[in-house]
């Protein structure tokens, strides 16, 4: 073990020396050590943890007007798990971010309380509920993040996968449009399907997506950064520097045409042009990507009848005929009247009427919270989403390699970006697309691929703060 | 990097700032528009989730709010489902429209109304749910029984006011109908039942004491043709006109007959006060021609006639014909040709003349009450008009005390006690059965009762049966009950 002042940035692809100390001696130093860090995640997570589970007790006061200790137990799990995470940290990944888990436990329990809550008024409950299958799914999501901070014990190995996680997230991709495991749930083609199980792959595609991106992305800035032609006052890439743009371009084109839907398409690019303008510096690319995508999309609007029918819910909402049409803006207008009989102050748990919105535990559970939380909640949860998202930037101002750097950008905008897309969509910013709120929304893939990125986003931040007390790793 | 990484942090917040607006705009500043679109079904289960207020006759409810187990939390219970009361309490659905008391002072019992701000928000912060205000009725239980029961199984109705008042004492119609058929949360059943009480061919839906078709008020109108003929100071009982025993009407070849045929009561010439008695046809017809339309019109218009009355259910405005044409002007001077009244309009008639001329405003509510009962807003007594002097009341008082005592409506005659009336025998048209029709007050010297009954159909007997027959004895049945109190 030597003492190094500039353990700050070990050398890329090198790891570092306290790697290959023996497992035994790693935890004896570490539990000598104050861990700061992690100190303060354990405060976090009491508060958190009290916030999950007083959800559901507030639930069930609100709705039922008794206390179900069966449930009260069940989602008592979550923050049990997330303990057990908290303690793996404190060994494997001591100056881990301390943020992360707290929010996810957060979000997570406010999610699982307000499916729960919808599953007592559609008095749907226990097995068949979506609230307990929403809590069966944190678990696996979090034992799957657990099961990520111990084997990927550096992020660095991931770049070497970057063309193995293209190939897999294309394959994600394009999976739900295979004959045979392709399921169509309201018009788009996003999910397989084996038996009772489904499952949308494009959820974990986007993590496959992003690690590609770092990784391309790190090794090929500097030809992407060369600028070509002037054209219209702005420096055009160089055409031979136009294929990857292309590839990934024709691909969201794919997902909007053939899996109809314009949400998911709309996330992969957003990521990738982020995530290149981050790498390259090059404002072109983004001027050129949206002009690309806004020009396939219109195309594909006046061509495909559903994203047509989306902009006229969108900008007529309150159009009688469009409101009464099949896939109208009902449902939009549903959601918008619950979030406004919520008000400032909300209905309190278990006392509005979520459910009188068509799919208000999933697609819907944003409206669904604001109407029994209020806009106070929202403004809550949209925070705990910034400052989510803030933790990830900090890496990417202070990481260790550009290769981390650029992998917690992309990972923390996409969670950015797909609650833009989601709330933006039922509040009426922008057309109405069919995603996930990540933590919130009920659904195995999205809760998975959202822990998954906690734990690539713990493991990359790990390596921002080295101890600065002279013990080195 | 990170200047790269700066521009991209500001526009994930700004991206933020987008989110937190629009939330803010639906949840603040247009919240309450989107509350009220009448899409919002929030709203709609919000105002059932609210307690409704009673409605309440000599404060024991007549419909009321009771706890249901489905998503409204309550649902509307009425206490009489043979309908003595339907046709004013109306009906309550959850998204059908409402009728009757329900939807005239819905805003008083959805507790809504201006005078309950600040109870909504004292609810707001004590987390309680607002319950609506409960409405107490003028009406009296045991005439309202009376009348009921003094109907039977005619077609028709009774209407009883105070006439010091105003206050509608009674208001009964029949076929009536059950409104719990219409207040079951289950939405296809109450349409279904909706459309069985439509097709219904005894109309049970129809208030027939203020709201049904028209009726032609025969002779009951002479009282108000013998108010306005000796208030304008023209004519006096003693006036005489011919007395023929058939009369070609100006300008036709229709004859007009007396009812019982013949002349009335002997005599070249006949008094105001013997027409009146005997309730002869041929002599009001040219007393209204002497008096003129415009005269009789302007004192129909005094006791209602034509005129918006919200008791506070809307009463149908009764019609007096404006006419050019003398035929149709004699025809309309004893109650025929195209004069057209609800019950409630010859009520008013007949209460102005036992008011001594003073008429006050019909009404149906007489206060209403904080979910604890105590007081909010009470209805004080209103005069509507003074259509006839104090005298012209005094004298028509004298010729309907005669008339029960002496002559066609004597029916209604109870031992002891004075009792002014008048009958009324309507004619249809060809071959249609009769409309038969009584009003009156008792006692004559001091009323405390004012009544109009009609009964269609001719009580089941076509065109064979009069007013005194059918109409006088329920008249005085329901008098009796009055005076028993």
């Amino acid at each position: 073990m030597t003492l190094g002042s500039d353990t700050r940035t070990p050398p890329l692809g090198s790891p570092a020396a306290g790697q290959r100390q023996t497992i035994t001696q790693t935890i004896r130093v570490r539990l000598r050590e104050p861990a700061r860090m992690r100190n303060l995640e354990l405060g976090l997570l009491v508060p958190a943890a009290a916030i999950a589970i007083g959800a559901v007790l507030l639930v069930q006061l609100g709705a039922l007007g008794t206390t179900d200790s069966g449930m009260l137990t069940l989602v008592s799990l979550p923050p049990i798990f997330a303990l057990v995470i908290h303690i793996a940290l404190r060994i494997v990944a001591r100056d881990a971010d301390p943020f992360l888990v707290p929010i996810a436990v957060v979000l997570n329990g406010l999610g699982i309380a307000e499916i729960y809550r919808i599953d007592i008024a559609q008095k749907t409950l226990g097995w068949d509920g979506a609230g307990v299958r929403q809590i069966v799914w944190t678990l696996i999501a979090m034992a799957i993040a657990f099961a990520v901070l111990l084997v990927v014990r550096s992020h660095r190995v991931l770049q070497r996968y970057s063309y193995i996680a293209m190939a897999a997230g294309i394959v994600l991709l394009l999976l739900p449009m295979l004959p045979g495991i392709g399921q169509v749930t309201s018009g788009a083609r996003l999910s397989i399907g084996f038996g009772p199980f489904s499952f949308q792959p494009g959820e974990l595609a986007k993590i496959a997506l992003a690690i590609f991106f770092a990784g391309y992305l790190v090794s090929n800035r500097e030809p992407l950064s060369l600028m070509g032609r002037r054209v219209l006052g702005l420096r055009l890439p160089r055409a031979r520097n136009l294929g990857p743009i292309l590839v990934v371009w024709a691909a969201a084109m794919v997902v909007l045409v053939f899996q109809r839907d314009l949400g998911t398409s709309l996330l992969y690019f957003g990521l990738f042009l982020v995530m290149i303008y981050v790498a390259t510096g090059k404002a072109s690319w983004i001027v050129l990507g949206l002009v690309l995508f806004v020009g396939g999309a219109l195309l594909a609007s006046r061509v495909l009848g559903y994203v047509e029918g989306r902009f006229h819910a969108w900008l007529d909402a309150f159009d009688p005929s469009i409101y009464n049409a099949t896939g109208g803006s009902y449902q939009l207008l549903q959601g918008m009247f619950g979030m406004a009989n919520g008000g400032l102050i909300g209905s309190g748990l278990g006392q509005g009427r979520p459910q009188t919105v068509p799919l208000a535990s999933s697609d819907y559970i944003v409206p669904s919270l604001g109407e029994e939380l209020g806009l106070v909640g929202l403004f809550a949860i949209l925070g705990l989403y910034l400052l989510f998202v803030s933790r990830g930037f900090r890496v990417g101002y202070s990481g260790a390699d550009d290769f981390g750097k650029l992998l917690a950008v992309g990972l923390s905008f996409v969670v950015a970006l797909q609650v833009f897309i989601v709330v933006g969509g039922v509040t009426r910013v922008i057309p109405l697309t069919g995603l996930t709120t990540p933590f919130l929304a009920a659904g195995g893939s999205s809760l998975t691929a959202n822990w998954i990125i906690v734990a690539l986003l713990l493991r990359i931040s790990d390596t921002v703060r080295p101890p600065a007390r002279g013990v080195a790793r | 990097m990170s200047r790269q990484l700066r521009r991209v942090s500001i526009v994930v917040v700004l991206m933020f700032i987008a989110l937190f607006t629009s939330t803010t705009i639906i949840q603040a500043v247009q919240s309450d528009s989107l509350r009220t679109d009448g899409r919002n079904v929030r709203t709609l289960y919000a105002s059932y989730s609210a307690q409704r207020g009673p409605i309440l006759v000599d404060g024991q409810p007549i419909a009321q709010s009771v706890p249901s187990d489905d998503q409204y939390k309550y649902v509307r219970q009425y206490t009489n489902p043979d309908g003595m009361y339907a046709p004013i309490t109306g009906y309550f659905t959850l998204n059908q429209g409402d009728t009757g008391i329900e939807e005239a002072m819905n805003r008083e019992l959805t507790g809504t109304a201006d005078e309950n701000f600040l109870d909504r928000v004292t609810a707001i912060v004590t987390g309680q749910n607002p319950k609506g205000d409960a409405v107490e009725l003028t009406i009296d239980p045991k005439i309202q029984q009376a009348a009921w029961d003094a109907l039977g199984g005619q077609s028709g109705a009774v209407v009883v006011l105070d006439p010091k008042t105003g206050a509608v004492l009674a208001m009964v119609s029949k076929p009536s109908y059950d409104p719990n058929l219409l207040a079951s949360h289950d939405t296809n059943q109450v349409i279904a039942n909706y459309k069985q009480l439509l097709a219904d061919p005894g109309d049970p839906l129809v208030n027939r004491a203020i709201a049904g078709d028209l009726y032609n008020p025969g002779s009951v109108f002479k009282v108000l043709m013998t108010s306005a003929l000796i208030d304008s100071g023209r004519f006096t009982p003693d006036s005489q006109e011919p007395n023929p025993s058939a009369l070609v009407l100006p300008g036709t070849s229709t004859a007009i007959h007396n009812s019982e045929g013949g002349d009335c009561g002997g005599g070249e010439t006949v008094s105001l006060a013997d027409a009146f008695r005997l309730s002869c046809n041929i002599p009001f017809a040219q007393f209204g021609r002497d008096l003129g339309n415009a005269t009789i019109a302007k004192y129909a218009k005094a006791f209602g006639f034509g005129q918006k009355i919200d008791i506070p259910l809307p009463v149908t405005p009764s019609v007096y014909p404006i006419t050019s044409d003398v035929d149709r002007l004699m025809l309309s001077s004893f109650g025929q040709g195209d004069d057209h009244v609800t019950p409630l309009q010859i009520a008013m008639v007949t209460a102005a003349v036992a008011n001594g001329g003073k008429l006050m405003k019909p009404n149906l509510v007489k206060s209403v009450l904080t979910p604890d009962l105590k007081q909010r807003q009470s209805f004080s007594p209103e005069e509507f008009s003074s259509p006839i002097s104090e005298q012209t009341a005094s004298t028509v008082t004298q010729l309907m005390i005669n008339n029960v005592n002496n002559g066609a409506a004597s029916n209604a005659r109870i031992r002891g006690v004075d009792v002014a009336g008048k009958t009324g025998t309507a004619e249809n048209g060809e071959g249609d059965p009769y409309t038969l029709w009584f009003t009156g007050f008792a006692p004559a010297n001091d009323p405390q009762a004012v009544i109009a009954v009609v009964v269609e159909n001719g009580g089941g007997h076509g065109q064979s049966a009069v007013g005194n027959q059918i109409a006088a004895p329920i008249a005085r049945n329901v008098l009796e009950a009055v005076l028993s109190e």
